[in-house]
């Protein structure tokens, strides 16, 4: 077990230390404090604990590491991941998992705002709720939300698809409720099986997508004024 | 990008940290905002019907013992740094008058029972340093980094703006709509002293407090009539609050502890504070007004 402490280190030192870790190491960062970029950009498969709460952009750009957050994190925890895992097991505020293509982010209590915004292929999961505008343009991979979600949920949506547990606020812009099947079903039990999130009820989710209005434009539209 | 940071203590026990923890918050979000940084001061110890006055010296040396001395009124003045609070009773309003009057060279920040206000370009650390924070007690403090993206870096420029007594604001964002606010508060005789945004909304709120709002209404009509991105940060004598707007895209964090209550843009502001592990630590929402009173 590698331990790096974030009283001694620099952010820059604490993640160039995680990126000469041969595969298989497991690292305990201690201290956090609310620090920014704690482990990011790292592409060896390690298994790092972050022992606290954490700031900003915690886990982005990484491809492969399995990183747990003993604590909440503040913007954007697993933006722009590529794959591995991302696990918060508290609350995360805005922008989780922003433009993550690859790779799980899961958080077991709340996220805010813009959960999952312009999501690439990643895969998202939240045990309870989500603020406004979350999956907003997300073009491709599943969010799942095992609470509630604020206004405007999955507003000008592409082909990422939403599940959701609880109830949602409102609809954004192009989005729709779509009728859930086996294999949605199956994605949803798949996910609960990786994430541990045991009281969603995969048979009893709603499932939100686009409706795909806005992908062309309307020559008629146009008409309206 | 903007850092503010705020302390509101229920405890008196934690009065004389007030300087030390609010001053250690702000260093936290000099990275926010790094070309200039204020901090007001909410402290007891006056009697009622006397004020401070937050002065700003013309320039470095000014001799703040001969200004008293040439002032015909019972004032006590204290230098701080290069500027001064200057403590007088009787009406602000004719208090003002006569600093404007008998010493124009001056320019006020702020003035009030409790508050004092202390700004200025350059780097946080600094001006920390320059005006003794870190010794400073109080029952509550709130206070600014600028990174200014819409008006000019220079101490009038700088947060808080105070536009009543014992009244002061922090802002992070920007308001869209502040000139045509700016123009409707002219036309009630409210003038604006530089052409900032955030001293419009700190004008306004004043502005309906006067008429008789209190600061919940007050910041309801900010929600109302202000366009743009704001998380503010309000003082009045005996309340603290925090509001965001419509599209939350400015950060806010609240730790509310048995012992304070504490806002800061990042939660790396609040992990120092003693207590903070058992502190309710939350993002307020869009729209919601949180204020606390003593």
């Amino acid at each position: 077990m590698v331990a790096l402490n974030c009283a001694e280190l620099s952010t820059r030192e604490i993640n160039r230390a995680l990126a000469e870790l041969p595969n298989g190491s497991t690292v305990s960062i201690t201290d956090p404090q609310g620090r920014h970029n704690l482990a990011v950009g790292l592409h060896n498969q390690v298994a790092i604990t972050i022992e606290g709460n954490a700031g900003y952009f915690i886990g982005g750009l990484c491809d492969g590491p399995e990183i747990v957050v003993n604590g909440f994190v503040g913007w954007s925890a697993g933006e722009n991941l590529m794959s591995g895992i991302v696990r918060v097991r508290g609350n995360a505020s805005e922008s989780t998992g922003a433009s993550s293509h690859g790779g799980l982010v899961i958080v077991e209590g709340d996220a805010s705002s813009r959960t999952g915004i312009s999501l690439k292929g990643g895969t998202i999961a939240v045990a309870g709720d989500v603020g406004h505008m979350s999956g907003f343009m997300a073009q491709a991979g599943t969010i799942l939300i095992g609470g509630d979600a604020g206004e405007g949920l999955g507003d000008s949506l592409y082909e990422a698809i939403i599940y959701v547990g609880g109830a949602f606020r409102s609809l954004g812009a192009d989005a729709q409720v779509e009728e859930l099947t086996e294999s949605d079903i199956e994605r949803v039990q798949q996910l609960i099986e990786q994430t541990g999130f045991d009281h969603i009820n995969p048979q009893n989710v709603k499932r939100v997508g686009s409706a795909r209005t806005l992908y062309n434009f309307s020559a008629v539209a146009g008409h309206a004024y | 990008m903007c850092g503010i940071v705020g302390l509101h203590l229920k405890s008196p026990g934690l009065y004389p940290q007030l300087g030390a923890r609010l001053s250690e918050m702000l260093l936290a979000m000099s990275e926010r905002g790094p070309d200039s940084a204020g901090i007001a001061i909410y402290e007891e110890g006056l009697p009622e019907g006397s004020f401070r006055y937050s002065l700003r010296a013309p320039g470095p040396g000014y001799d703040w013992a001969a200004m008293t001395q040439r002032l015909d009124w019972a004032a006590a003045i204290r230098p701080v740094a290069d500027d001064a609070v200057l403590t007088a009773p009787g009406n602000p309003v004719a208090v003002l008058e006569r600093l404007a009057d008998q010493a124009p060279e001056l320019r006020v920040f702020s003035y009030g029972n409790t508050m004092e206000v202390y700004k200025d370009v350059g780097d946080p650390t600094a001006i920390c340093d320059r005006y003794g924070i870190a010794q400073r007690s109080g029952y509550q403090g709130l206070g600014h980094t600028r990174m200014a993206t819409e008006s000019a870096v220079t101490t009038d420029h700088s947060h808080p703006f105070a536009a009543a007594a014992d009244l002061c604001l922090v802002h992070n964002g920007s308001f869209s709509n502040h000139a045509t606010i700016r123009r409707r508060l002219a036309d009630e005789g409210v003038v604006c002293t530089t052409d900032n945004d955030s001293e419009v909304a700190a004008r306004f709120i004043a502005y309906h407090m006067a008429r008789g709002d209190d600061l919940g209404a007050a910041l309801r009509k900010v929600l109302a009539e202000f366009d743009g991105f704001f998380t503010l940060l309000v003082a009045a004598r005996d309340q603290f609050a925090v509001v965001r707007d419509t599209f939350a895209c400015k950060p806010a964090v609240i730790a509310e502890a048995p012992d304070f209550v504490a806002m800061a843009s990042e939660y790396r502001a609040l992990a120092g504070l003693p207590g903070i592990e058992e502190a309710d630590v939350f993002e307020p929402m869009p729209e919601e007004i949180h204020i606390w009173s003593r």
